[in-house]
Protein backbone atom coordinates (compact mmCIF):
# COMPACT_ATOMS: atom_id res chain seq x y z
CA UNK A 1 0.00 0.00 0.00
CA UNK A 2 1.11 3.51 -0.81
CA UNK A 3 0.11 6.70 0.92
CA UNK A 4 -1.58 9.22 -1.38
CA UNK A 5 -2.66 12.80 -0.96
CA UNK A 6 -5.76 13.54 -3.00
CA UNK A 7 -7.18 17.03 -3.48
CA UNK A 8 -10.87 17.31 -4.32
CA UNK A 9 -12.58 20.48 -5.45
CA UNK A 10 -16.30 20.75 -4.72
CA UNK A 11 -18.17 23.55 -6.45
CA UNK A 12 -21.82 24.59 -6.80
CA UNK A 13 -23.50 22.80 -9.70
CA UNK A 14 -22.97 24.81 -12.88
CA UNK A 15 -26.04 26.91 -13.63
CA UNK A 16 -27.29 27.06 -10.05
CA UNK A 17 -27.29 30.45 -8.37
CA UNK A 18 -24.02 30.86 -6.46
CA UNK A 19 -24.60 33.83 -4.12
CA UNK A 20 -21.14 33.59 -2.55
CA UNK A 21 -19.53 33.66 -5.98
CA UNK A 22 -21.71 36.63 -6.94
CA UNK A 23 -20.76 38.52 -3.75
CA UNK A 24 -17.06 37.94 -4.40
CA UNK A 25 -17.48 38.99 -8.05
CA UNK A 26 -19.13 42.22 -6.93
CA UNK A 27 -16.40 42.86 -4.35
CA UNK A 28 -13.67 42.33 -6.96
CA UNK A 29 -15.45 44.72 -9.32
CA UNK A 30 -15.63 47.27 -6.50
CA UNK A 31 -11.85 46.94 -6.10
CA UNK A 32 -11.41 47.74 -9.77
CA UNK A 33 -10.88 44.23 -11.15
CA UNK A 34 -13.30 44.98 -13.95
CA UNK A 35 -12.08 42.07 -16.08
CA UNK A 36 -13.56 39.49 -13.66
CA UNK A 37 -16.46 37.76 -15.41
CA UNK A 38 -17.47 35.20 -12.80
CA UNK A 39 -16.34 33.63 -9.53
CA UNK A 40 -17.43 30.36 -8.00
CA UNK A 41 -16.86 29.61 -4.33
CA UNK A 42 -16.49 25.98 -3.33
CA UNK A 43 -14.48 23.80 -0.98
CA UNK A 44 -11.11 22.13 -1.25
CA UNK A 45 -10.60 18.90 0.64
CA UNK A 46 -7.16 17.36 0.96
CA UNK A 47 -7.47 13.68 1.80
CA UNK A 48 -4.59 11.45 2.82
CA UNK A 49 -5.25 7.77 2.34
CA UNK A 50 -3.61 4.41 1.74
CA UNK A 51 -4.25 2.69 -1.59
CA UNK A 52 -2.67 0.09 -3.83
CA UNK A 53 -2.17 2.52 -6.70
CA UNK A 54 -3.31 5.85 -8.15
CA UNK A 55 -6.38 4.33 -9.79
CA UNK A 56 -7.51 2.75 -6.51
CA UNK A 57 -6.98 6.01 -4.63
CA UNK A 58 -8.97 7.90 -7.23
CA UNK A 59 -11.82 5.36 -7.17
CA UNK A 60 -12.01 5.49 -3.37
CA UNK A 61 -12.14 9.30 -3.28
CA UNK A 62 -14.74 9.33 -6.03
CA UNK A 63 -16.92 7.07 -3.87
CA UNK A 64 -16.39 9.37 -0.86
CA UNK A 65 -17.56 12.32 -2.93
CA UNK A 66 -20.64 10.50 -4.16
CA UNK A 67 -21.63 9.28 -0.70
CA UNK A 68 -20.74 12.23 1.54
CA UNK A 69 -18.42 14.98 0.40
CA UNK A 70 -20.54 16.44 -2.42
CA UNK A 71 -24.30 16.82 -2.51
CA UNK A 72 -25.43 15.05 -5.71
CA UNK A 73 -28.37 17.46 -6.03
CA UNK A 74 -26.50 20.74 -5.83
CA UNK A 75 -22.75 20.24 -6.20
CA UNK A 76 -20.14 18.94 -8.62
CA UNK A 77 -16.72 17.60 -7.69
CA UNK A 78 -13.46 17.19 -9.48
CA UNK A 79 -10.38 15.32 -8.29
CA UNK A 80 -7.80 18.04 -8.80
CA UNK A 81 -4.57 16.36 -7.80
CA UNK A 82 -3.23 13.00 -6.70
CA UNK A 83 0.26 12.66 -5.28
CA UNK A 84 2.14 10.09 -3.28
CA UNK A 85 2.58 11.49 0.20
CA UNK B 1 -49.73 7.56 20.04
CA UNK B 2 -46.12 8.38 20.80
CA UNK B 3 -43.91 11.02 19.16
CA UNK B 4 -40.11 10.95 19.15
CA UNK B 5 -37.89 14.01 18.83
CA UNK B 6 -34.27 13.44 17.81
CA UNK B 7 -31.45 15.27 19.54
CA UNK B 8 -28.26 15.56 17.51
CA UNK B 9 -25.21 17.42 18.80
CA UNK B 10 -26.18 21.00 17.94
CA UNK B 11 -29.96 20.52 17.84
CA UNK B 12 -31.57 23.50 19.53
CA UNK B 13 -35.30 23.18 18.84
CA UNK B 14 -35.70 19.68 20.29
CA UNK B 15 -37.10 20.90 23.62
CA UNK B 16 -39.57 23.17 21.81
CA UNK B 17 -40.78 20.22 19.75
CA UNK B 18 -41.18 18.01 22.84
CA UNK B 19 -43.10 20.82 24.53
CA UNK B 20 -45.31 21.25 21.48
CA UNK B 21 -46.40 17.61 21.59
CA UNK B 22 -46.79 17.39 25.37
CA UNK B 23 -48.37 20.76 26.15
CA UNK B 24 -50.37 21.40 23.03
CA UNK B 25 -51.40 17.91 21.89
CA UNK B 26 -51.27 16.19 25.29
CA UNK B 27 -49.56 13.22 23.70
CA UNK B 28 -46.54 11.27 24.90
CA UNK B 29 -43.27 12.64 23.52
CA UNK B 30 -39.86 11.08 24.04
CA UNK B 31 -36.39 12.34 23.20
CA UNK B 32 -34.41 10.12 20.83
CA UNK B 33 -30.62 10.23 21.12
CA UNK B 34 -28.64 10.42 17.87
CA UNK B 35 -26.32 7.58 18.90
CA UNK B 36 -29.12 5.14 19.71
CA UNK B 37 -30.61 2.60 17.37
CA UNK B 38 -33.88 2.44 19.31
CA UNK B 39 -36.94 4.38 18.16
CA UNK B 40 -38.64 3.42 21.44
CA UNK B 41 -41.80 2.41 19.62
CA UNK B 42 -42.67 5.93 18.45
CA UNK B 43 -45.29 6.39 15.74
CA UNK B 44 -44.05 9.77 14.53
CA UNK B 45 -40.54 11.24 14.33
CA UNK B 46 -39.65 14.92 14.49
CA UNK B 47 -36.25 15.99 13.16
CA UNK B 48 -35.90 19.34 14.93
CA UNK B 49 -34.13 22.56 14.03
CA UNK B 50 -30.64 23.58 15.04
CA UNK B 51 -27.14 23.19 13.72
CA UNK B 52 -26.47 19.47 13.91
CA UNK B 53 -22.75 18.73 13.89
CA UNK B 54 -22.10 22.46 13.48
CA UNK B 55 -23.42 22.33 9.90
CA UNK B 56 -19.94 21.06 9.00
CA UNK B 57 -19.45 20.11 5.34
CA UNK B 58 -23.11 21.02 4.52
CA UNK B 59 -26.15 21.51 6.72
CA UNK B 60 -27.49 18.03 7.54
CA UNK B 61 -24.72 16.14 5.74
CA UNK B 62 -23.19 14.54 8.83
CA UNK B 63 -26.42 14.06 10.80
CA UNK B 64 -27.65 11.82 8.04
CA UNK B 65 -25.11 9.18 9.12
CA UNK B 66 -26.08 9.22 12.81
CA UNK B 67 -27.05 5.74 14.07
CA UNK B 68 -30.66 6.80 14.79
CA UNK B 69 -31.05 7.94 11.16
CA UNK B 70 -30.83 4.34 9.96
CA UNK B 71 -33.87 3.50 12.07
CA UNK B 72 -35.68 6.65 10.93
CA UNK B 73 -35.01 5.83 7.28
CA UNK B 74 -36.46 2.34 7.88
CA UNK B 75 -39.45 3.90 9.69
CA UNK B 76 -40.00 6.20 6.69
CA UNK B 77 -39.69 3.28 4.25
CA UNK B 78 -42.47 1.53 6.19
CA UNK B 79 -44.63 4.62 5.60
CA UNK B 80 -44.04 6.08 9.06
CA UNK B 81 -44.59 9.82 9.52
CA UNK B 82 -41.54 12.06 9.80
CA UNK B 83 -41.42 15.85 9.88
CA UNK B 84 -38.14 17.69 9.37
CA UNK B 85 -38.19 21.27 10.60
CA UNK B 86 -35.49 23.72 9.44
CA UNK B 87 -32.24 21.79 10.05
CA UNK B 88 -34.44 18.68 10.18
CA UNK B 89 -35.59 19.48 6.63
CA UNK B 90 -31.96 19.78 5.54
CA UNK B 91 -31.19 16.43 7.19
CA UNK B 92 -34.20 14.75 5.54
CA UNK B 93 -33.04 15.98 2.12
CA UNK B 94 -29.46 14.85 2.72
CA UNK B 95 -30.77 11.45 3.82
CA UNK B 96 -32.79 11.11 0.63
CA UNK B 97 -36.09 11.01 2.53
CA UNK B 98 -37.17 14.10 0.61
CA UNK B 99 -36.27 15.37 -2.88
CA UNK B 100 -34.06 18.40 -3.48
CA UNK B 101 -31.72 20.27 -1.19
CA UNK B 102 -31.37 23.48 0.83
CA UNK B 103 -28.66 25.94 -0.22
CA UNK B 104 -27.23 29.15 1.22
CA UNK B 105 -29.83 31.97 1.21
CA UNK B 106 -29.46 33.97 -2.01
CA UNK B 107 -28.65 37.19 -0.08
CA UNK B 108 -26.13 35.31 2.12
CA UNK B 109 -27.79 36.61 5.31
CA UNK B 110 -29.23 34.67 8.20
CA UNK B 111 -32.93 35.56 8.41
CA UNK B 112 -34.93 35.48 11.62
CA UNK B 113 -38.42 36.84 10.96
CA UNK B 114 -42.07 35.95 10.57
CA UNK B 115 -43.20 34.74 7.14
CA UNK B 116 -46.54 33.95 5.57
CA UNK B 117 -47.01 30.47 4.12
CA UNK B 118 -49.69 29.22 1.78
CA UNK B 119 -50.78 25.61 2.19
CA UNK B 120 -50.43 23.94 -1.22
CA UNK B 121 -51.38 20.39 -0.27
CA UNK B 122 -53.55 18.85 2.43
CA UNK B 123 -52.62 15.35 1.29
CA UNK B 124 -49.89 14.93 3.92
CA UNK B 125 -49.99 13.56 7.44
CA UNK B 126 -49.05 17.02 8.76
CA UNK B 127 -51.46 19.19 6.76
CA UNK B 128 -54.68 17.22 6.61
CA UNK B 129 -56.34 19.51 9.17
CA UNK B 130 -55.50 22.58 7.09
CA UNK B 131 -57.22 23.72 3.93
CA UNK B 132 -55.65 24.30 0.54
CA UNK B 133 -54.80 27.97 0.12
CA UNK B 134 -54.86 28.67 3.87
CA UNK B 135 -52.36 31.31 4.96
CA UNK B 136 -50.23 30.54 8.02
CA UNK B 137 -47.82 32.84 9.84
CA UNK B 138 -44.75 31.36 11.47
CA UNK B 139 -41.13 32.30 12.03
CA UNK B 140 -38.06 31.36 10.04
CA UNK B 141 -34.52 31.36 11.42
CA UNK B 142 -31.99 30.06 8.92
CA UNK B 143 -29.05 30.85 6.70
CA UNK B 144 -29.36 27.84 4.38
CA UNK B 145 -32.99 27.70 3.34
CA UNK B 146 -32.98 28.15 -0.41
CA UNK B 147 -34.87 25.14 -1.70
CA UNK B 148 -33.35 23.81 -4.87
CA UNK B 149 -33.91 20.93 -7.27
CA UNK B 150 -33.62 20.54 -11.02
CA UNK B 151 -36.49 21.74 -13.19
CA UNK B 152 -37.72 18.22 -13.96
CA UNK B 153 -37.91 17.39 -10.25
CA UNK B 154 -39.71 20.66 -9.49
CA UNK B 155 -42.26 19.98 -12.23
CA UNK B 156 -42.79 16.47 -10.92
CA UNK B 157 -43.26 17.73 -7.32
CA UNK B 158 -45.79 20.32 -8.51
CA UNK B 159 -47.62 17.72 -10.57
CA UNK B 160 -47.76 15.15 -7.79
CA UNK B 161 -48.87 17.63 -5.14
CA UNK B 162 -45.62 17.28 -3.20
CA UNK B 163 -45.10 21.02 -2.83
CA UNK B 164 -46.71 21.54 0.58
CA UNK B 165 -45.96 25.16 1.52
CA UNK B 166 -44.99 28.28 -0.42
CA UNK B 167 -43.75 31.66 0.81
CA UNK B 168 -46.38 34.26 -0.07
CA UNK B 169 -47.23 37.88 0.65
CA UNK B 170 -50.11 38.96 2.88
CA UNK B 171 -52.51 38.62 -0.06
CA UNK B 172 -51.38 35.03 -0.67
CA UNK B 173 -49.26 35.65 -3.77
CA UNK B 174 -45.87 33.92 -4.13
CA UNK B 175 -43.95 37.08 -5.01
CA UNK B 176 -40.19 37.59 -5.16
CA UNK B 177 -40.45 40.00 -2.21
CA UNK B 178 -42.23 37.38 -0.09
CA UNK B 179 -39.46 34.85 -0.70
CA UNK B 180 -37.03 35.18 2.23
CA UNK B 181 -34.18 33.07 0.85
CA UNK B 182 -34.46 32.69 -2.92
CA UNK B 183 -36.13 29.27 -2.80
CA UNK B 184 -37.05 28.06 -6.27
CA UNK B 185 -40.76 28.60 -6.95
CA UNK B 186 -41.05 30.06 -3.41
CA UNK B 187 -41.06 26.54 -1.98
CA UNK B 188 -41.01 26.45 1.84
CA UNK B 189 -41.96 22.82 2.37
CA UNK B 190 -42.21 19.55 0.43
CA UNK B 191 -43.45 16.01 1.04
CA UNK B 192 -42.40 12.59 -0.14
CA UNK B 193 -44.60 10.64 -2.55
CA UNK B 194 -46.85 9.21 0.19
CA UNK B 195 -47.25 12.44 2.17
CA UNK B 196 -45.92 10.77 5.32
CA UNK B 197 -42.59 12.62 5.26
CA UNK B 198 -42.72 16.42 5.25
CA UNK B 199 -39.95 19.01 5.38
CA UNK B 200 -40.55 22.64 6.27
CA UNK B 201 -38.04 25.48 6.73
CA UNK B 202 -40.24 27.69 8.98
CA UNK B 203 -40.82 26.68 12.60
CA UNK B 204 -44.37 25.53 13.44
CA UNK B 205 -43.21 24.59 16.96
CA UNK B 206 -42.41 28.27 17.57
CA UNK B 207 -45.91 29.34 16.54
CA UNK B 208 -48.07 27.71 19.20
CA UNK B 209 -48.49 30.39 21.82
CA UNK B 210 -50.15 33.82 21.42
CA UNK B 211 -47.24 35.19 23.43
CA UNK B 212 -44.96 34.39 20.49
CA UNK B 213 -47.16 36.18 17.97
CA UNK B 214 -48.84 33.28 16.19
CA UNK B 215 -50.60 30.01 16.93
CA UNK B 216 -50.69 28.94 13.28
CA UNK B 217 -48.19 26.12 13.83
CA UNK B 218 -50.71 24.20 15.89
CA UNK B 219 -52.67 22.94 12.90
CA UNK B 220 -49.67 20.93 11.69
CA UNK B 221 -49.37 19.09 14.98
CA UNK B 222 -53.13 18.76 15.32
CA UNK B 223 -53.16 16.99 11.96
CA UNK B 224 -51.34 14.16 13.74
CA UNK B 225 -54.35 13.51 15.95
CA UNK B 226 -56.07 11.82 13.01
CA UNK B 227 -53.50 9.02 13.47
CA UNK B 228 -54.79 8.33 16.98
CA UNK B 229 -58.30 7.84 15.63
CA UNK B 230 -57.18 5.47 12.88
Amino acid sequence: MTRFTVSVKIVPRHGLLDPQGKAVTDALHALGFASVRDVHVGRLLVIELEAADTEAAQAKVREMCERLLANPVTEDFVIAEIATA
Amino acid sequence: MKVGVVTFPGSNCDEDALLAIREHLHLEAVPLWHKDHDLQGVDVVILPGGFSYGDYLRAGAIARFAPIMQEIAAHARRGGPVIGICNGFQIACEAGLLPGGLLRNDHLQFRSMAVTLRVESTATVFTRETSKGALLTMPIAHGDGRYSADEATLDRLEGEGQVVFRYVDAAGHPTVAANPNGSLRNIAGVANATGAVVGIMPHPERALDPLLGSTDGLVLFRSLLALTKA
